[in-house]
């Protein structure tokens, strides 16, 4: 029962998440690409929404002993220098690994061409590690922190400003989204 | 005029559509990720688990030896954990979605692509295969994803996860400016 789970559970977890995703649109290479053009919000919204949504109920569950906080390393130079390369990728390729992932299984050929790209890149990092580590890895590294903890700013504050934000950012998008169809007629 | 929407609305009818509010499916992926911390201990999370399964594909490139020796691949070696599972289900559910909302069809190159690079289909292929290489190298340099990184680490609160955030959206802009830039 027990192994039965642990492969049905995750499976299960999935292929929820790959229903959302393509749910959302956001499987579609249009639609990332139009997100970084500034012409479509649905990636932003997804993940604001989720990000807020999915905080605070974290917050409230690990606030009463039900869960813990799984906080990668912040190695600064690491992350910085990676995520720069992700948005070149993200916008080179039209797909980030997990919305590949459902494109391909909804019809997409290119992001099965590109996943073979992501296999490549895996093996490089792997096989760069070593310099990796030695040389950018360990460059301002912070260790595990949350920004409650460098700011001193209480998790409560963090999620009402995060909140109150993206709803004020998310109703001034969907104003201006209403107002270009009205003029498209 | 008339003619052109109508023609649209038919492919629509045809191909499907789906008409889920965003902030509805942000609110889902929200949901299932108290239960992956709460149920699973695992937060949702891609190339770690893409890695692993990279191996596999290491073996005959650079040899299974190589591959066993790889100081990066023995932290984390090929097994059939959570994260794995949870990447074969990705593509499980996507694919149920597409087949029951109408919307699965076969795309060679897209239309914001075909309308700036023309209908090369090689062209794509090969900015797609360009493309995933450096997405994946940055990812594992970074430690996460859009999954990992921008939703399980955003919703923490993490430094890392929102620096990777504010980098990740900030580069993706520029490159986007420069690629699409009329010539």
């Amino acid at each position: 029962m027990t192994s039965l789970m642990s492969i049905a559970g995750p499976i299960l977890m999935g292929a929820v998440f790959g229903y959302l995703l393509q749910q959302g649109k956001v499987t579609s290479c249009n639609v990332i690409e139009n997100q970084f053009r500034l012409r479509d919000f649905t990636v932003l919204k997804v993940m604001g929404t989720a990000i807020v949504v999915g905080g605070i109920g974290v917050l409230l569950l690990v606030d009463t002993g039900n869960t813990k906080y799984y906080v990668k390393d912040a190695n600064m130079l690491a992350v910085a220098l990676g995520a720069a390369l992700f948005g070149i990728g993200m916008v080179v390729y039209g797909y980030c690994p997990g919305t590949a992932l459902g494109a391909i299984a909804s019809g997409s050929v290119h992001a099965a061409v590109g996943a073979f790209g992501m296999i490549a890149g895996a093996i490089l990092y792997a096989l760069s590690f070593d310099w990796v580590k030695a040389h950018i890895l360990n460059v301002w590294s912070l260790g595990k922190v949350r920004l409650p903890d460098i700011t001193g700013v209480p998790d409560g504050v963090w999620f009402a400003a995060l909140a109150i934000g993206a709803g004020a950012f998310f109703f001034w998008v969907e104003a201006s989204e209403a107002k270009a169809k009205r003029a498209q007629g | 005029m008339a003619m052109m929407n109508d023609v649209m609305v038919k492919d629509l009818g045809k191909s499907g559509r789906i008409d889920w509010s965003p902030y509805l499916v942000g609110a889902g992926i929200g949901i299932l990720s108290w239960v992956a911390f709460a149920g699973f201990g695992d937060p949702l999370g891609v190339t770690t688990a893409f890695s692993r399964i990279a191996s596999l594909f290491a073996a005959p490139v650079i040899g299974s030896e190589a591959v066993t020796a790889n100081s990066y691949w023995k932290s984390m070696p090929l097994k059939w954990d959570y994260g794995v599972w949870f990447l074969v289900g990705i593509p499980l559910g996507a694919f149920l979605s597409a087949v029951i909302s109408g919307t699965w069809r076969l795309e060679l190159v897209p239309e914001v692509w075909k309308e700036r690079f023309g209908p090369s289909v090689l062209k794509r292929f090969v900015a797609a295969f360009l493309g995933g290489i450096v997405i994946m190298y940055g990812a594992r340099l970074a430690g996460g994803c859009t999954s990992g990184h921008g939703i399980s680490g955003g919703l923490q609160l993490a430094l890392s996860s929102w620096l990777f955030l504010a980098v990740m959206f900030a580069t993706g802009l520029i490159v986007s400016r420069l690629m699409f830039r009329k010539t």
